[in-house]
């Protein structure tokens, strides 16, 4: 009917049609990462159904920078108990506020009932992954995920050396996402701001994720959101070639709005 | 004026139902504190200077002594239930506004009762009966005028007040326009030095309209003693009545409520295809055993379906959860709404450019759902606002309070530059109340910050109150702020630490009066 004979059909409208395409494969049913994060996941994106656990020192920034490249997109994020959330640093991973929203902490029999009512409604769901859950729980929420195809993301902020505490609950996990620390820059002794974190993520799954992937990652970086702290580890998968964007500029404006001293800052440590 | 003829009310009024639903005593300063604001006080707080709407850290500064009680919307209700059944003897059909808040129309009664000098004299006692049970006598009043605002007036004036009928004009007028309750509006109209009702009352109503849109008229309407809307004429239509029977019968108050919210919003749908929307619903719970409660909810704005399952959820959780004398004896089986005066919606227009889409409406259901599970208050949504502390720049309001599905603009302040703010990266955790700690120098000293903002000693150690002492391996600052020096309630100096400890963690702590905190954890 719509003859487009000699007529150039723009990419846009090409993107259009693919969008609009009947026939989706699975790997097709995910919500977009920011790049930084992409090398730890199978097919660089968070697979809709999925439930991604994120645990250690420093799983909360990790969970805030996992979320945002989908609440850019679009999608709800929906972050349940965890009353001490930074707010002003979940903008600041590039989390859309407008699209945030967070709900009270349940009575502990009620975690369940909660998160499947959101379940379908939001695309992203973050909980608190100490919270109680039975492990028949658990599965059921498991399979209404895979169901209604949202994103869960239980936290396990801290350091997870203790064996009962991750057993808290009987969050679903289809990948496991294990974050440690390794050092802050740009704090000195009476001197300078905190500026970046050096963190190793490693992602650990079952299915297409159980090859354990790893990456290194600037969390928060000097400008915010999660960035890859390049060539850092030569048999990790590669990733891309972009500049770590700690760099002075938007660092340097901040500090000097605060009023503090700026702090000539080591560029480059990694190659030590 | 003219010649509308205006119910003649009487209202129970009881200003500090909050804080005498949650325990506290009147000669005790106690305070209701909802979202950091003051939402209710005690007489003795009252006393000590502490206003409705202060931040909770303003109230604790005029009021040290300040009992500080949670806001709970449900328990207000439940405990309000009592007062509701004292005045159930007087007449079946008592309207409540919202806990501490009951009217009903006198003309029944009054004549049963011998007058309303007699049956306001009569229920005040009954109600006296019910607050001085719980410890605070006196906590109500009762007033009698023509038209459910003077009448509320008048029962916020003293223990029994009856204006004589056609006096409500007469008696509003020397009241100022405060307690017309819009804080826009009185702005506006003091300024034009409009002080009182009176004055306000006496422009022309199509002046009125021309000048403050329909608010205005409302306004206007309320300050000749009139009701807020004409009387309706004819009954709303039966059709739009809901039903749902409840099998097997409902005995937890969540379990019916979740039922409530359904029904709520099958009614708002009913409401929304005919163009209405609902100024007062009377809503009947049955049991098993032919138990019945019936109470007519009434609200100045329209009730939304949210509001409309909350107070089926306040209704129910008080005739369930209260006292044995008025529990039922089982399950309810049966839940009836029936709107009862309707008013032409005004609507909202939406954006013609798709202002809400499907995402967003999804979203909003599946928080009004969590809504019904939790209470409306449970979920809550941020706000950007300027400030200085990580903790200040993005605020928590609650999901209730806005429209989800729209633009919503941000706080104040937010452009504005907050010299010595917290550099980025901002603390991934806040706690919202900053645990004490002791930050301690090598000598185990604990660290001051003069008021030049210089510090006695460099930091070696951070000792929590709860839990493992750290090592600090570096540490910057301090930034001192000086917030709000021109106000001498609000103003507030602290100075700010960032510090980097052994294990690897990076915290930001605070100095405020000498005691130290930790604000953030950067995690």
């Amino acid at each position: 009917m719509f003859d487009t004979g000699g007529v150039v059909v723009p990419a846009e409208l090409r993107q259009v049609a693919d969008r609009a395409r009947p026939v989706t494969l699975a790997r097709e049913r995910t919500l977009p990462l920011i790049e930084p994060l992409r090398p730890l996941l199978p097919d660089a994106a968070l697979a809709r159904g999925s439930a991604v656990a994120v645990r250690g020192a420093g799983a909360t920034s990790l969970a805030l920078n996992l979320a945002a490249g989908a609440s850019l997109a679009g999608s709800w994020t929906v972050v349940v108990g965890l009353p001490d959330l930074g707010l002003a640093a979940a903008a600041e991973a590039g989390i859309d506020l407008r699209r945030l929203a967070l709900v009270d902490a349940p009575e502990p029999g009620r975690w369940a009932a909660v998160v499947a009512a959101l379940v379908g409604g939001v695309d992203l769901i973050v909980v608190d992954g100490r919270a109680p859950l039975t492990p028949t729980e658990g599965r059921r929420l498991g399979s209404r995920l895979r169901e209604r195809g949202s994103v869960l993301v239980p936290v396990t902020p801290g350091a997870t050396t203790d064996r009962t505490a991750r057993r808290a609950g009987a969050w679903p996990a289809d990948v496991t996402l294990s974050v440690r620390a390794a050092g802050w820059e740009g704090l000195g002794d009476g001197h300078g701001h905190l500026r970046r974190r050096r963190v190793e993520v490693e992602a650990e799954g079952r299915g297409r994720a159980a090859r354990p992937r790893r990456a290194a990652l600037w969390l928060p970086s000097a400008a915010g959101p999660a960035a890859a702290l390049d060539a850092f580890d030569p048999s990790g998968p590669s990733v891309a070639p972009g500049r770590d964007d700690g760099g002075v500029g938007p660092a340097a404006v901040l500090t000097a709005a605060g009023g503090s001293t700026v702090v000539p800052f080591a560029r480059d440590r990694r190659g030590r | 004026m003219s010649a509308e003829a205006v119910v003649r009310t009487l209202v129970v009024a009881c200003p500090d139902w909050s804080v005498l639903a949650a325990g506290g005593r009147p000669e005790v300063p106690a305070a209701v504190i909802r979202a950091n604001r003051v939402e209710a006080t005690s007489p003795a707080a009252r006393r000590d200077g502490v206003e409705a709407g202060q931040r909770r850290r303003e109230a604790q500064g005029r009021c040290p002594g300040l009992v500080v009680l949670d806001a709970d919307p449900a328990r207000d209700a439940r405990a309000f239930e009592a007062v509701a059944a004292a005045l159930e003897r007087f007449t079946p059909r008592i309207e409540l506004s919202r806990p501490g808040l009951a009217a009903f129309p006198t003309r029944g009664p009054s004549r049963y009762f011998g007058g309303d000098e007699a049956l306001a004299r009569s229920v005040a006692a009954a109600v006296d009966e019910v607050v001085a049970g719980l410890g605070w006598p006196g906590a109500a009043g009762v007033g009698v005028a023509d038209g459910a605002f003077a009448a509320h007036l008048a029962a916020l004036a003293g223990p029994v007040t009856v204006v004589a009928p056609g006096g409500s004009p007469a008696h509003l007028a020397p009241l100022p326009v405060a307690v017309l309750g819009r804080p826009d509006l009185v702005d506006v109209l003091v300024r034009l030095g409009l002080r009182t009702l009176g004055a306000f009352a006496a422009l022309d109503p199509a002046d009125v309209v021309a000048r403050f849109g329909a608010d205005g008229r409302v306004a206007h309407r309320l300050a000749r003693g009139l009701d807020e809307r004409p009387p309706a004429t004819a009954p709303p239509p039966r059709h739009l009545e809901v039903t749902a029977e409840l099998d097997p019968p409902a005995e937890r108050v969540d379990v019916a409520a979740f039922v409530a919210k359904g029904l709520a919003d099958e009614l708002h749908a009913r409401l929304d295809r005919d163009g209405l929307a609902c100024t007062r619903v009377c809503v009947l719970a049955e049991t098993e055993h032919g138990e019945r409660i019936e109470r007519v909810w009434r609200h100045e704005g329209a009730l939304g379906a949210g509001a409309l399952a909350d107070r089926v959820r306040w209704q129910l959780d008080g005739w369930l959860n209260g006292p044995v004398a008025v529990r039922p004896t089982s399950g309810v089986t049966r839940l009836v709404l029936t709107p009862d005066e309707v008013v032409a919606a005004t609507g909202r227009q939406l954006g013609f450019w798709g202002g809400e889409s499907a995402a967003d409406e999804r979203a909003a259901r599946a928080l009004a759902r969590v809504q019904g599970l939790l209470g409306a208050d449970a979920v809550s949504v941020p706000e950007l606002r300027g400030g200085r502390g990580p903790g200040e720049r993005v605020a928590r309001v609650p999901a209730a309070a806005v429209d989800l599905a729209s633009e919503r603009a941000p706080g104040p302040g937010v452009d504005a530059p907050w010299p010595g703010r917290v550099p980025v990266p901002t603390p991934a955790l806040v706690p919202p109340e900053p645990p004490p700690a002791r930050v301690l120098d090598a000598a185990g000293e604990v660290v001051v910050v003069s008021g030049r903002g210089h510090l006695s000693r460099p930091p070696v150690r951070l000792e929590p109150a709860a839990g493992a002492p750290a090592e600090v391996v570096a540490w910057a600052g301090p930034w001192p702020v000086d917030e709000r020096w021109w106000d001498p309630q609000g103003r507030r100096r602290r100075a700010r630490l960032q510090l980097e400890l052994a294990d690897g963690r990076a915290v930001l702590v605070h100095v405020e009066g000498g005691r130290w905190a930790i604000e953030g954890v950067y995690d």
